[in-house]
């Protein structure tokens, strides 16, 4: 157990000329609180607002402890209580689809999905944006750190990772401080920790030049009987904190208050960015699945934005209702802490649990097998009350309800902005955008969009993560979806789970309710494209800021499109995260919701790669083409242009399309199937030749779904949505297609796959090695370079 | 009773379960060692597994190198039994003497995943007689400091000596004369930095394949184990 920090806070704390030099403690108490009720706080400081401010006081009956406002202001912030979006929010669960799949929903760590076999899956995706900005290692280290406690909280072995990333432009100088590090510290952190990276995105756009967009997505699995909630039930089970130490890392607001009582020349403002340390992490993860296994704890929360303060109010609000700790037990790295910047801190690699008190020396016990640092901080109490020492003084004593869940809830006002008509208006038609107008610059077109930042190869910054560890990865990078196998929760198994992330921020620009359903769709459709069912979602939506009626429009849209398209489609949002406040400049970001399905697999060995990996096979494009150009890589990397509508949404042939795909893939109708959208059909047949070393002669239809005709440039780069590009055996065709008939999907033979060049018959022929050299080396040469000569 | 395996856990160890799983593939028993074991638990073989132990700190293995359950596996080294380090377990031997060179960053001073080509150049070690002489293989790198450097004479020793297990066909990181992984002069110790553990069946390995070209140091071991 350790003692905690000495006295030396008096010493460096005391100031003569504050309120408190009447009594011998340098800290503020609760009774210090009682007797001087109109001491000035720096509420405004802390971002709160004065009627904010004022209802803690009215929920105190007094003016809060410095401890207390540090608690009310970091729970009560954007980031922890949800304030703006919640009203938004709620649609999720309302409108959600019933489904028996559904264990955990929103509100938890992370949601729970059954996924058969006695197994549950858990997953969520969350963002890390303004930190990695600031120290883009850090930041993006520390957000794989928190993604991967939350799934641990749950009570599961985490067993994949990916990352959803958005960078300012390319050759942006900006982005070439930005984008390495963040590669480096998703790959420095992931990898150190054993949870093998199967996915993600990278996607450049000016508007995330001052803003990156860092969402860390993690998956983890365990017995559906072991699942682990955030809760301390039963009056005088122990609290205990375990894992690092209590540093003065990640302290954002505290430090107003820190630095109101110290002296001019005192110690510097404390870094607000946390610093991880992975192999903590990976030491605490086992750590952990060893208590769960045998079975030690009630209830457990990890400790992530808000730090102490969130997981003990959190705990006690969900449990028997009080808490009684002794906040000066909490091991600390720097002993000068004071304790409004304990209970803020968000050092990383910290977890809290709930033990019976028979339970607890079995509990340090594997503590210790683990060398991890634990100690009780306190006990469950039914006092309806959280209360905190610190030396022997009450400093907090408050509702904890009043701090977890009965934060404000702010109607903000949003409005249709006024130039979303001209936007829309401002199509991408032949007239307003030059289209290449004969084969040679077809030709041109096709390699200048598979070598453009957001459509060329990423192997430079995907080979930096390690997608094998753990021996479960059955689909890594260059696949529709991840898909690892759950043999970690049951040997043997050939039961496995499919990932993929998706999130147009320009669609969403064109329109915030079709863009994010399109979102979804796209990755609903990579998820069935490997074969596997989906069940649920998982989503971070990324937004300006929420004070602006545009903006909060932009969300407010979007959430009902992701929520209708959800109940549609079958698949409910089991959790996820809002960041708002994400601006270049005064320059809102495009709305960019991500959006993450899981699928489920019976057999992986039945799963369906995206390579051409056989001579002579039939190709065949599923779905419809339409002249679809808004929004479209075409028009963001050859006009720079943003206008128009995005492509249309049909969730009902995405639907259909899915069965298609994953029936193909259970009866082995399908050698490959690689999923349409940015860059189109083009970009789909580029990436499964050059995956399978096989090149391919393409037929392109000569008429849209209308009938009208379809020029080779439609055909070829449009992007519409709700279509997929497969190959099958020449035995399978006639099954396949009869397949599609049946269910009415379009179903149309494009080619074959053949030799060693992509040929467009009557356009014009790429060969291989050109077309894989203008695919994989404008990204090295963008961020590459070696320090020898390997 | 067949061979059994023992596969070293150290705190930060990450790639311990698909070792025993490549134990267990090719009909060894597999065991677990923990880093605090003072005996070896009566296995006829031990692989250290790649991974952070310790999180690198100080350098790749030169924590782990001092746990408790190294020093029955340096004394049992000596006296012949078969060590098989991988990647993090490779630093580990060079960490303990066992093995001769160190490991640096690697060139682009980037952690590298990728399925690279191995040139088997020994195959007269109980870790590599199931590889043809000169065989190809494809298997997994995944590390931040695989580079392998030792001064010339080293070198020059390793090659006259024929202790040169494995080069890369493509060199991925600046190791030194392509190295890969070498042994010690009887045989039995053997170090590598990519992972033939990871390349064991095609659902999981390499891709395209060949997805099983790591089996061999695996029936290899089993069979030397088995005929001993």
């Amino acid at each position: 157990m350790s003692t905690g920090t000495s006295s030396e806070h008096s010493e460096h704390v005391f100031d003569t000329t504050d309120v408190f030099q009447d009594t011998a403690a340098s800290f503020d108490t609760v009774a210090k609180a009682e007797a001087s009720p109109d001491v000035k706080q720096p509420f405004r400081e802390l971002g709160m607002t004065e009627d904010e401010y004022l209802r803690v006081r009215e929920i105190l009956g007094r003016r809060p402890s410095s401890s207390e406002l540090a608690m009310y202001s970091v729970m009560w912030s954007e980031h922890c209580s949800y304030k703006s979006s919640k009203v938004h929010l709620r649609q999720f669960g309302e409108k959600a689809p019933k489904t028996a799949a559904l264990l955990v929903g929103p509100g938890e760590n992370a949601g729970v999905v059954d996924v058969g076999e006695g197994l549950a899956v858990t997953f969520k995706v969350e963002s890390h944006n303004h930190p990695s900005y600031v120290e883009p290692y850090q930041g993006a280290a520390t957000g794989v750190g928190g993604i991967v406690r939350d799934i641990l909280t749950m009570g599961a072995r985490p067993i994949g990772v990916m990352d959803p990333l958005r960078f300012g432009p390319a050759d942006a100088p900006d982005t070439a401080r930005v984008l390495p590090g963040v590669v480096a510290g998703v790959g420095g952190y992931g990898n150190c920790l054993g949870v093998p990276n199967i996915g993600g995105e990278i996607v450049f756009d000016p508007c995330y030049l001052g803003n990156p967009l860092v969402n860390a997505l993690c998956v983890g699995v365990m017995r559906a009987d072991e699942i682990k909630l955030a809760k301390a039930p039963g009056p005088g089970n122990q609290v205990i904190l375990f894992g690092a130490r209590t540093g003065g890392d990640g302290i954002g607001g505290a430090s107003v208050l820190a630095s109101a009582t110290f002296d001019e020349d005192g110690p510097a403002k404390r870094p607000s960015v946390q610093v991880g340390d992975p192999f903590m992490e990976k030491v605490l993860i086992e750590c952990c699945l060893e208590i769960f296994a045998a079975d030690l704890v009630v209830g457990i929360q990890d400790l992530g934005a808000a730090g102490l303060t969130c997981s003990t109010t959190e705990l006690a609000a969900a449990g028997t209702g009080g808490m009684d700790v002794r906040l000066d037990l909490a091991p600390l790295r720097d002993s000068t802490l004071t304790p409004e910047e304990v209970l803020m801190s968000e050092s990383q690699e910290r977890m809290m649990a709930v033990v019976e008190p028979a339970k607890v020396e079995a509990f340090l016990a594997v503590c210790e097998k683990w060398d991890v640092t634990a100690t009780a901080l306190g006990e469950v109490t039914d006092s309806g009350r959280l209360r905190m020492w610190w030396h022997g003084e009450l400093i907090v004593d408050v509702p904890p309800r009043t701090l977890a869940h009965e934060g404000p809830v702010y109607n903000r006002p949003f409005a249709r902005p006024q130039w979303q008509d001209a936007l829309q208006a401002d199509a991408p038609t032949p007239e307003r955008l030059t289209r290449p107008a004969n084969a040679e610059q077809l030709r041109a077109t096709l390699l200048r969009l598979v070598g453009s930042p957001n459509l060329a190869d990423k192997s430079w910054a995907l080979e930096q993560y390690d997608h094998r560890v753990q021996g479960n990865t059955v689909l890594g990078h260059g696949e529709d979806s991840g898909l690892v196998r759950l043999d970690a929760a049951r040997p043997g198994t050939s039961l496995g789970v499919a990932l993929a992330t998706d999130g147009n921020g320009r669609f969403a620009k064109l329109d915030p309710y079709s863009g994010a359903q399109l979102a979804l769709a796209e990755a609903y459709r990579n998820v069935a494209a490997t074969g596997a069912k989906p069940l649920a979602v998982t989503d971070c939506l990324n937004f300006g800021s929420p004070e602006d009626p545009d903006v909060m429009w932009q969300f407010a849209e979007a959430c009902r499109g992701l929520a209708d398209a959800c109940l549609e489609l079958g698949t409910p949002v089991t959790g996820g995260n809002v960041s708002f406040y994400n601006q270049t400049g005064e320059t809102n970001i495009h709305p960019t919701p991500v959006v993450g399905v899981l699928g489920v697999i019976d057999d992986v060995d039945r799963r369906t790669r995206s390579a051409f990996e056989r001579e002579g096979e039939i190709l065949l494009l599923l779905g419809d083409t339409r002249d679809e150009f808004g929004g479209s890589e075409w028009a963001h990397e050859v006009h720079s242009h943003l206008g128009g509508l995005p492509p249309r949404v049909d969730l009902a042939r995405e639907k259909v399309l899915g069965e298609v795909l994953i029936a193909g893939s259970r009866d082995g109708m399908l050698s490959a199937a690689h999923d349409l959208s940015d860059g189109g059909l083009a970009q789909a047949v580029v990436e499964s030749c050059l995956r399978g070393g096989h090149g391919a002669r393409l037929v392109l239809p000569e008429t849209d779904a209308e009938g009208a005709p379809l020029d080779p440039f439609v055909a070829l780069f449009s992007e519409s949505a709700g279509r997929a590009v497969v190959a099958v055996p020449r035995s399978e065709e006639l099954r396949f297609t009869d397949m599609c008939v049946a269910r009415g999907l379009p179903v149309a033979r494009v080619g074959v796959v053949d030799g060693t060049a992509l040929e467009v018959q009557g356009q014009f022929t790429v060969p291989l090695d050109e077309l894989r050299a203008a695919h994989t080396a404008p990204f090295r040469k963008l961020f590459g370079h070696s320090v020898v000569d390997a | 009773m067949p061979a059994r395996i023992g596969v070293v856990t150290f705190p930060g160890t990450l790639d311990d379960q698909q070792a025993l799983r490549a134990a267990a593939a090719v009909g060894a028993e597999p065991v677990k060692l923990w880093h605090r074991d003072k005996n070896l638990h009566q296995v006829d073989a031990v692989v250290l597994p790649g991974g952070f132990s310790y999180g690198d700190y100080l350098r790749a293995g030169a924590i782990a190198r001092f746990s408790p359950v190294m020093d029955p596996i340096i004394d049992a080294a000596r006296d012949g039994l078969p060590v098989l380090g991988i990647c993090n377990g490779f630093q580990v031997l060079c960490e303990a003497h066992l093995l001769e060179g160190a490991m640096i960053r690697n060139g682009d001073l980037h952690f590298i995943n990728r399925d690279v080509k191995l040139r088997i150049e020994n195959n007269r070690t109980v870790w590599t007689s199931d590889y043809e002489a000169g065989a190809e293989a494809v298997i997994p790198i995944k590390n931040m400091d695989g580079r392998f450097v030792a001064d010339e004479r080293t070198l020059d020793a390793l090659e006259a000596e024929g202790r040169v297990l494995a080069r890369y066909t493509a060199n991925p990181n600046g190791a030194a004369r392509d190295i890969a992984g070498i042994s010690n002069a009887a045989g039995n110790v053997v170090g590598l930095m990519p992972h033939p553990e990871y390349a064991i069946d095609d659902l999981t390995g390499p891709y395209p394949g060949p997805g099983t070209d790591g089996l061999p140091f695996f029936t290899s071991i089993l069979k030397s184990l088995v005929s001993a």
